[in-house]
């Protein structure tokens, strides 16, 4: 393993260099020879205890609407209809996923971060019971019987099948990854599941990371439990809420399509996503995508969609573009039935289909997520997560006739302005991406991306988590952005936006936010933090100075060297013998370990679609540690030690 | 002199099977003996299963002939074959490959997760998960699986238990944890581990010349079984111990291990063996390649000559002549009489390699096509 040169300079280093001139001098960024500086950088923002409504739900009678509060943690309980307040019922912490039983009697929240379903008895709006189900749970759904519970788990990547009265787990059902969100055809027989993260590919063939990607809509079956269906979802990386229509004729799931396996600089170009829909069912036959974008602005970040009754309309978030589509589904439906179909079942490419079909674009606030439609139709209600509000959208004018606030903070932090930058697609060009296109829910997407001006498939890099990143600079794969303003701001402004800088105060906000990214909990850390045996011998292994035949390891060669300290990265450059002949060059900033289970695909450009294939495939040569005199078991160990991190 | 002795025999039974073929009632063997070997002329056969047998190959849409393994889930059979997963559904094959994500053409396990349906194939190149018809792999590569060769696979709660060419390994489902056992952390002398059968209590790996071994899940304690005899294989001690080390598969049911060697068959009850060879029993063969208990008392040996049921008490052989290729079904009572009970349908072929049960009928994996047997009443 050899150590970067203090005084090499890349290329993209000096474009960086350049850019963050051109920055101080155009666009009002101190420039402080090599670093742009965001003003008071290093400030922390001050945490409010903000409500960040995520989703919204109506009672069966249409009485009452619960707002599941993501950050106070709670849920607030309203009166549909005056809008006055009717209790709050405290929860886990995160909470992400809401439903009520078929009766409303019972409300079911996920608590993300406690690995639990709170159960809320609505009549008296207390916690009645808390079930422990898998690592972070997300979407929650009863079945019409009133027999199951299904919950998805975003890290195990599984649906948890509950007794719905006790709360024990009967089974684990195979989802895709990071599955998140749940809905129940409106017959009561099937459930459909989605995910946020691409499935890693099957097979290994040595261009996993330069493959589109594949999700799926996993349906199973809710009398028997099982999976009986995967609807593929070609290109999809990102899938979100789904709806059925009343008659079960018509699904629509809400999704991101990246385009990743071309240049990020070629923005303007529409290169860098399409945000669509999948419709399924009766009325379109085979699955159809269906573009929301329009010519000259982006339907950023779809999250909730909502089908009228009657079909008539169709309703999604968007939580980058800061507003609500409105989808005529009878001019839909003839789009797609007189439009010649593309072999590919997609008709994402043409940006010209949405004016076909979009009825009206209705801004809202800051990030959209959740949304529900009264039983006649005639009221939407939209969670505006980073406004601590929801508006209320009279359908026949399309119009947002009320906004209601939720009690809490009045003033918006610099946490929150930069959280609402992290998630506003406004900067970009045609408004098409923000920071969450790529970071969903401020974490990663499981892509691998072609980032730079330089040429197709170029400097493959893969795309990290953002949680706990602060203070572990140089960033970038390359270690070339010295530090989060200039990672953030020209650099990001300059490839990625293609449109608008951030003033410098914006910019020390969005940092401020990213800076306060904290690790979710670790799953494999038993309580008090002790090691398992095996996670022990991990430990001892990464450790060693010595190898298995008794010599000694050279200081760059260990593990927890490079790795070390809370974060496990030593923050410098090395070249760990995974330079592929399309990179730049081999030297890459030593990535933080922080809960590095989940953040897998691995290695800079994502070829390692394991941790063990880091080791297994990726390091013939001992470059990336000495691990080639470990037996299996002891590899084995080594990893579950790693999980822990 | 051997083989005039078996022509004999043949010509024996065929003359017996002419003359009281109209006998058989039922389907449950019902025939006089063809060949008492206790001297008595005038026996009760016992009523053992008679099958009529439809047989698939590639002609039916079998992806290979040659049949690993067999798995009934309700009206679903999958078959493990030389070139991919077979899945027979509504009266139609279906082939998943590699293409599909299956770890490798050559599937050479099954076992079916009854809580959600998921199929599990152990292949020459690894494990895969069947599920909802997506296919996840686990490799020596890309996962803590000990070996790609996967010659059993058991699933037991939230584990899925893996028998390799390189010892014996456990995945956890809940939390992705793999565990390893071999000669490191068990009484394992060799570690090429050849079926494994897992339940709440107790697992056992039939290990290649290792004997059977046993996992205790309570206390985390193993124990081996291995035969008295050692290496000898002459039996001095009968129903000692285990018949053989060189176990090629385990069946744990009700309590009640059952054991396959390559040098006859052993059921034990946790505190007695009984041993079955061909000079004793009405094994058709002593080389068994894979064993299924039915219950305490039931179970079906398959042979390198044949397929072969053991009530506890009776036997019943299902084999093809090896001259004429004619069905055989034989009938051997608690007191050794043998009796040939006439038959139009037999396995695809002598050599058979898994079985499972859908209901009363049989399905039976050989190495030249997939065997329906249907339970004639």
């Amino acid at each position: 393993m050899s150590r970067a040169p203090q005084s090499s300079r890349t290329k993209a280093g000096l474009a960086m260099f350049f850019c963050a001139l051109a920055g101080a001098l155009f666009c009002g960024v101190p420039w402080t020879g090599g670093k742009v500086r965001a003003a008071a950088s290093d400030r922390t923002g001050e945490h409010l205890d903000y409500a960040s409504p995520l989703e919204v739900l109506l009672s069966p009678d249409d009485a009452r609407l619960y707002v599941l509060c993501q950050q106070s943690e709670d849920v607030r309980v309203l009166d549909a209809n005056s809008y006055e307040v009717m209790g709050r019922v405290a929860v886990g912490r995160v909470p992400r996923g809401m439903a009520l039983s078929r009766a409303g009697d019972r409300l079911f929240v996920t608590n993300s971060w406690d690995d639990t379903v709170s159960v809320i008895d609505t009549r008296t709006l207390t916690v009645a019971a808390t079930w422990s189900v898998g690592l972070e749970p997300s979407g929650v759904v009863e079945d019409a019987a009133g027999r199951y519970v299904f919950v998805a788990n975003r890290i195990s990547s599984d649906i948890a099948v509950l007794d719905a009265q006790t709360g024990a787990e009967e089974k684990r059902l195979l989802a895709g990854r990071g599955a998140s969100y749940l809905a129940l055809s409106p017959d009561g027989k099937r459930i459909y599941a989605t995910h946020i993260y691409p499935n890693l590919p099957p097979l290994r063939t040595g261009l996993e990371n330069r493959t589109p990607p594949e999700s799926e809509i996993t349906v199973i079956d809710a009398r028997s439990a099982e999976v009986v269906d995967r609807i593929p979802l070609h290109s999809i990386a990102g899938v979100f809420h789904l709806a059925i229509s009343a008659d079960g004729r018509l699904g629509a799931v809400a999704e991101f399509h990246p385009k990743n396996l071309v240049p990020l600089a070629h923005l303007e170009h529409g290169g860098a996503f399409a945000y669509t829909l999948t419709l399924f069912g009766a009325d379109v036959g085979q699955p159809v995508e269906i573009p929301l974008d329009e010519l000259d602005r982006y339907a950023s970040q779809p999250f909730g969609v909502a089908i009228a009754p009657d079909s008539s309309r169709l309703y999604v978030t968007l939580g980058g573009s800061e507003s609500v589509l409105a989808i005529d589904v009878p001019h839909l439906l003839h789009f797609i039935h007189t439009r010649p179909r593309p072999e590919s079942g997609s008709f994402a490419q043409d940006l010209s289909a949405s004016g076909n079909y979009v009825a009206a674009r209705i801004p809202v606030g800051h990030n959209p997520r959740g949304l529900a439609l009264s039983g006649d139709a005639r009221k939407l209600f939209v969670a505006n997560r980073l406004d601590d509000t929801i508006s209320v959208i009279d359908t026949s004018t399309l119009r947002v006739a009320t906004t209601i606030a939720l009690a809490g903070p009045k003033t918006v932090s610099a946490l929150r302005r930069g959280e609402q930058t992290f998630y506003s697609a406004h900067y970009s060009f045609q408004a098409q991406i923000s920071c969450s296109s790529c970071h969903i829910d401020s974490t990663f997407d499981g892509l691998q991306w072609d980032l730079e001006p330089d040429g197709f498939g170029i400097d493959i890099v893969d795309n990290k988590m953002l949680e706990d990143i602060k203070d572990i600079a140089p960033y970038k794969w390359n270690g070339g952005n010295p530090n989060l303003p200039t990672e953030c701001g020209p650099r990001t402004e300059k490839y990625f936006w293609r449109s608008e800088n951030y003033d410098d105060l914006t910019l020390t906000d969005l940092v401020t936010y990213i800076r306060s990214l904290a690790p979710r909990p670790n799953r494999w850390r038993l309580p008090g933090h002790e090691l398992s045996p095996a996670q022990e011998r991990g430990n001892a292994l990464f450790e060693r100075d010595v190898d298995k035949f008794g010599k000694p390891i050279p200081l760059t060669n260990r593990c927890s060297y490079c790795h070390s300290g809370p974060k496990g990265t030593n923050q410098k450059l090395f070249d760990v013998g995974t330079r592929k002949p399309t990179d730049s060059s081999g030297l890459l900033k030593t990535p933080q370990l922080t809960n590095i289970a989940l953040t897998g695909p691995y290695l800079h450009d994502g070829s390692a679609r394991t941790l063990e294939e880091i080791w297994t495939i990726y390091n013939p040569e001992d470059k990336h540690g000495r691990t080639n005199d470990l037996t299996k078991d002891e590899l084995n160990d080594l990893i579950e030690y790693l999980r822990t991190r | 002199m051997k083989k005039f002795a078996n022509k004999k025999w043949l010509a024996m039974a065929l003359l017996a099977v002419a003359f009281f073929a109209a006998e058989v009632r039922s389907g449950f063997a019902q025939a006089n003996p063809s060949h008492p070997r206790g001297g008595s002329t005038a026996v009760t056969v016992p009523r053992l299963p008679r099958f009529r047998f439809e047989n698939y190959t590639t002609a039916d849409g079998l992806p290979d002939n040659h049949v690993y393994a067999v798995l009934v889930d309700g009206d679903r059979i999958w078959a493990g074959t030389n070139n991919g997963l077979g899945l027979y559904e509504g009266g139609k094959w279906k082939t998943y490959t590699t293409k599909d994500g299956l770890a490798h053409r050559a599937v050479l396990s099954l076992a079916l997760d009854k809580r959600t349906g998921d199929v599990w194939a152990g292949t020459m190149g690894g494990l895969s998960r069947v599920s909802g018809g997506r296919i996840v792999s686990y490799t020596q590569l890309n996962s803590g699986l000990s070996n790609d060769v996967v010659y059993g696979v058991s699933v037991e709660g939230e584990n899925v238990w893996v028998a390799t060419a390189a010892g014996a390994c456990r995945l956890n489902l809940h939390t992705g944890e793999w565990s390893l056992y071999n000669e490191r952390n068990t009484p394992m002398r060799e570690i090429w581990v050849y079926g494994v059968s897992a339940t709440a209590t107790k697992v056992y790996f039939a290990v290649w010349g290792s004997g059977l071994l046993e996992f205790n899940q309570k206390t985390e304690r193993w124990d081996l079984y291995d035969d008295p005899d050692g290496e000898n294989e002459l039996v001095l001690f009968k129903d000692q111990g285990l018949i053989h080390d060189i176990v090629s598969s385990v069946s744990y049911v009700d309590g009640i291990v059952w054991a396959a060697t390559y040098f006859g068959d052993s059921r034990y009850d946790g505190r007695y063996w009984h041993n079955f060879l061909t000079k004793d029993s009405g094994l058709p063969s002593n080389f068994t390649n894979y064993v299924k208990g039915v219950d305490a008392n039931h179970a079906w040996f398959c042979t390198d000559k044949g397929l072969a049921y053991y009530d506890g008490a009776s036997w019943a052989v299902y084999t093809r002549s090896l001259s004429s290729h004619k069905p055989v079904m034989t009938v051997r009572d608690a007191k050794g009489n043998v009796t040939e009970v006439p038959v139009t349908s037999g396995p695809a072929h002598n050599y058979i390699l898994g079985i499972d049960f859908q209901g009363d009928d049989i399905w039976v994996a050989t190495a030249e096509g997939l065997s329906h047997g249907i339970l004639q009443r």
